[in-house]
């Protein structure tokens, strides 16, 4: 059963890629402005040399033709040329796609570590750090990475100079000391959400029925914790970090402009200033692909962890 | 002193709800002997729950508690850590609500064999072995398959045989039966209800079992206590509490289950609403309000649970009532 | 920031306004709701006047006065560009607020336009909105309010656009739910024998029975709004400079925090995050708790 849901899923996964690839594609096509005047920078170019560049973007093919041509290119992995920096935008991907994987993997580690950590804590011992532990997620729930980001460079870069203000490092540990203020910057609101979710979810699996079946066998406080509680709520600590988690994906764009790193996000970011066509659909592309699959780790987790799930999805 | 396997004394319960501390157990005592049952009868609401988490300490966080439960002469209050988790072990617990007393993601094997692997150190393989057993025992077919099964695939009636199996399998001294029966539909409730009783009695276990029915309850236990608002009223032996009850409060619960041997015009509801112990005035008789033979001296005080013959009632007028209860029923 | 993550957690099981007055309601949030209340009425009032009552011109700059700190007249000092912190701020709130109640309001209308057509049509036409919905989760809001602009040009519009039509699968997929428990209940069938049209149905029953919940995700929505419209504006997408914008300011000042004057940046900061709170936490006082 678990696996006919798996190809299920696997299934509707790529049909929203295919159909996500056509919405990216098509939108762009339909942008107001003429490409060839991207193209050309604004230049005014002899008639042969816009046949050229029409023939060499294949301009002059109708909308599904040039879709089928994109689409094709994509999957051998080549998704065009940048206008603006003249070399291929796999290549332009490929040498930022870490910096954002990277930051992206920080904030997780971060989210999973205190946010998790500070949930079961609170939900497990009610009392004045439970109790402070609301009030400051309350607060930091609200923060957006962008105020985040000043904030922390105000305090950490700026007064106490702990740590660098803006830029990616050259080598691990200084890629470390570069990437921490934006880590926290992008952790810092998902964190407070999953330490509530985590704590609601610690609460309401403690006060379940098997538990006290649990109890009234006389199971170690320890193993009652691992097996019972903790086993019950992670399957709701799961995926509330895991949506959380892939969120990240796009607000990365916002912490890399913040903190002027080099990544997949901030070049989004300039490429839709500059109208960068094939570079907005080509990463456009690759964080979608990224959101959906880590989407579909969560389905997966899910089903996995619950197993009362067989076919549908993780809402009822 | 006491040689009784289970001996409660005076124990009284309050409950935090809001602010103020409410009473849920008043002044309750009973004793059991080794492999003796006892049933505990009442409307929802009169404390017998409650009396059975007492007893495995099973209460809410903030409960207030004063009297003794002494089990094996011991006494349970003091009991923490270990040697709190190693009481419990002997005495097992079977609830009304299999579905949610059971956690819902771990295989019914776990369930069956967690007790026996984490309390008593018993290999998986053995554990296992012995789970199998007791299925079969319970009336489970095909109990290899049932122990890779999880809990949403079994029916209720299975699942509670899986409840009593794993009760009975760490080998308990008591077993505490919350109204087993009650959630699960008619036919089998018979059924469960005989395996139950089958083997309890091959076990030597003594039994507990709390129940709103007093005929199930007669049928199954040597001695019945009945409770209202947190009181025990009467406590009898099984056979005697039919024909010839002591209090007044028991003659109605009687009067009030349907006979299918009778063709009685209409089944005589006792007046008014059951009261919640803590409701229950503490100057009078709590049945006072609802009770046919209620006369002044009713209202004078709290009446004591006085022995008559081998048994007891907590009613002023028992003596005088004596005889004429049981013909409440026609 | 599009941490929608929320909007399904808080899938509000009991929302219960029933029989009491919203001044009521409001009273019974306690310190943190009225507090929370307070913070937001001066926050709309900003919206509402704060263009008319800016004390300086919030787009007048004066190079010499950059990053001039506070004075008598001028509690929040200047900006980069020496134009008064607080009059931009005010002038600013505007955008600031409406931006997001137009998100929340298109939002809400095309969800819940979708949850009860899929509740009361069922079979294919819920099939078909369902996966459309399904196809629609895989853009997070920020990009897609990203690929807008690349489409329609940087501005409050497309960005406002981008985010309704990102959020509207998770209001649609709450309401939904809801709607399709409200339409099985016996009273709709009923009706329906009596012969009430579907429409009617749905406007005189459904509607009203689904209110608290569509309340209760507005609630929750305005914030993400808000923090994902500011993201849009600080990414120099949404609001274009010189037009005053909470968002627009961060972005514009941030140079002044690693110079050492960080209170233009800040103030904007703040004012969001202030309605932010103030936002969540009322919402959670007024629906999360019986």
């Amino acid at each position: 059963m678990q696996l006919r849901f798996f190809v299920r899923r696997l299934v509707m996964l790529v049909a929203s890629l295919l159909i996500a690839s056509f919405v990216i594609f098509g939108s762009l096509y339909l942008a107001p402005g003429n490409p060839l005047a991207a193209l050309s920078g604004g230049r005014s170019l002899p008639p042969s040399s816009l046949h050229t560049l029409e023939a060499r973007y294949h301009l002059d093919k109708p909308f599904f033709e040039q879709y089928w041509y994109w689409l094709s290119n994509v999957a051998h992995g080549n998704l065009g040329l940048s206008i603006t920096l003249r070399e291929n935008v796999s290549t332009l991907i490929a040498s930022r796609i870490w910096t954002t994987a990277g930051l992206v993997l920080y904030a997780s580690v971060i989210i999973v570590v205190v946010g998790i950590g500070l949930g079961i804590v609170s939900g497990l011992r009610p009392g004045a750090l439970d109790t402070t532990a609301l009030v400051v997620t309350a607060i930091s729930a609200a923060i957006p990475a962008f105020v985040a980001a000043i904030v922390l460079i105000l305090v950490f870069a700026v007064k106490l100079g702990w740590f660098p203000t803006l830029g990616n490092g050259n080598d691990l540990v200084s890629n470390i000391r570069h990437f921490t203020l934006p880590a926290v910057a992008l952790a810092i609101s998902s964190l407070a959400i999953v330490a509530r979710v985590t704590r609601a979810s610690v609460r309401a699996e403690s006060g379940r029925d098997h538990v006290q079946t649990a109890i009234s066998r006389g199971i170690p406080t320890r193993a009652l914790l691992r097996r019972h509680v903790l086993r019950n709520a992670a399957i709701p600590i799961t995926t509330i970090t895991g949506i959380t988690i892939a969120s990240l994906i796009a607000v990365s764009a916002v912490v890399e402009t913040a903190f002027s790193l080099n990544g997949l996000g901030a070049y989004l970011v300039q490429a839709a200033q500059s109208k960068d066509i094939a570079v907005v659909q080509g990463i456009s592309l690759v964080l979608v692909a990224a959101f959906v699959v880590v989407n579909l780790l969560v389905d997966v987790a899910y089903a996995l962890l619950d197993p009362r799930v067989t076919l549908g999805t993780r809402a009822q | 002193m006491s040689d009784a396997l289970l001996d409660v004394t005076n124990l009284t319960v309050r409950l935090p709800v809001g602010t103020e501390l409410r009473p849920v157990l008043r002044d309750v005592s009973l004793r059991l002997e080794a492999g003796e049952s006892l049933g505990l009868v009442g409307e929802s609401g009169s404390g017998k729950s409650m009396t059975a988490r007492a007893i495995d300490r099973l209460l809410p966080a903030g409960a207030e508690v004063a009297g003794t439960v002494t089990f094996d002469g011991s006494n349970v209050a003091t009991l923490s850590g270990s040697a709190l988790r190693r009481y419990r072990q002997q005495v097992a617990m079977v609830f009304q609500d299999p579905r949610a007393h059971v956690n819902p993601v771990r295989r019914v094997g776990d369930f069956l064999t967690e007790a026996l692997r984490l309390n008593l150190g018993v290999a998986a393989e053995g554990a296992r072995r012995q789970a199998v057993d007791m299925l079969d025992q319970v009336g489970i077919d095909h109990p290899d398959r049932r122990m890779r099964q999880y809990p949403h695939e079994l029916s209720g009636g299975m699942l509670q045989r899986v409840m009593i199996a794993s009760a009975l399998l760490t080998k308990p001294r008591l077993l505490l039966a919350d109204e087993p029966t009650t959630a699960l539909d008619v036919t089998t409730q018979a059924e469960v209800m005989a395996i139950l009783d089958e083997l309890r009695h091959q076990f030597g276990l003594a039994m507990i079992f709390i129940t709103h029915d007093l005929e199930l309850a007669a049928a199954v236990c040597d001695r019945t206590a009945v409770m209202y608002a947190g009181q025990i009223v009467e406590l009898r032996e099984s056979e005697r509490l039919h024909d010839d009850p002591l209090h007044p409060y028991t003659a109605a619960l009687a009067a009030a289950r349907p006979d299918i041997a009778r063709t009685a015009e209409r089944l005589l509801a006792i007046p008014g609403r059951p009261l919640s112990a803590f409701e229950a005035p503490s100057d009078e008789c709590a049945f006072a309000s609802r009770c046919p033979f209620v006369a002044d001296i009713c209202r004078s005080g709290l009446p004591p649970l006085d022995r008559i013959d081998s048994g007891a009632s907590r009613c002023f007028r028992a003596h005088e009532l004596r005889g004429r209860l049981s013909a409440v029923r026609s | 920031m599009t941490t929608i993550v929320p909007l399904e957690a808080v899938e509000v099981g009991e929302v219960s306004t029933r029989g009491r007055s919203p001044w009521q309601r409001l009273r019974e949030t306690g310190v943190v709701g009225m507090g929370s209340a307070a913070v937001l009425l001066v926050a709309i009032i900003a919206a509402l006047i704060g263009p008319y009552v800016t004390p300086s011109d919030p787009n007048l700059p004066n190079i010499s006065l950059s990053f001039v700190g506070p004075s008598a007249g001028h509690p929040l000092g200047y900006d980069y560009q020496g134009r008064d912190v607080l009059s931009r701020l005010l002038a600013g709130a505007q955008s600031a607020m409406l931006g997001p109640l137009v998100v929340v309001a298109l939002s809400i209308a095309a969800g819940v336009l979708l949850a009860l057509v899929a509740a009361w049509r069922r079979g294919a036409a819920d099939s078909v909105i369902s996966s459309g919905l399904d196809i629609l989760f895989a853009f997070p809001a920020i990009l897609l309010a990203v690929l807008a602009t690349a489409v329609f040009g940087a501005g409050l519009t497309a960005a406002a656009l981008a985010l309704a039509v990102a959020y509207t699968p998770y209001v649609a997929r709450v309401l939904r739910g809801a709607a399709l428990r409200e339409r099985s209940r016996p009273y709709v069938a009923a009706l329906e024998v009596q012969g009430a049209s579907a429409m009617s149905i749905c406007w005189r029953h459904l509607l009203p029975n689904l209110g608290a919940l569509i309340v209760a995700q507005a609630t929750i929505l305005f914030g993400y709004a808000m923090v994902d419209l500011a993201a849009i504006s600080f990414l120099g997408l949404g609001v274009q400079p010189p037009t005053a914008n909470w968002g627009v300011m961060i972005e514009e000042n941030q140079v002044g925090i690693v110079q050492g004057y960080p209170l233009p940046a800040l103030s904007a900061g703040i004012a969001i995050v202030l309605v932010v709170i103030a936002v969540n936490l009322l919402g959670e006082r007024l629906f999360e708790r019986q």
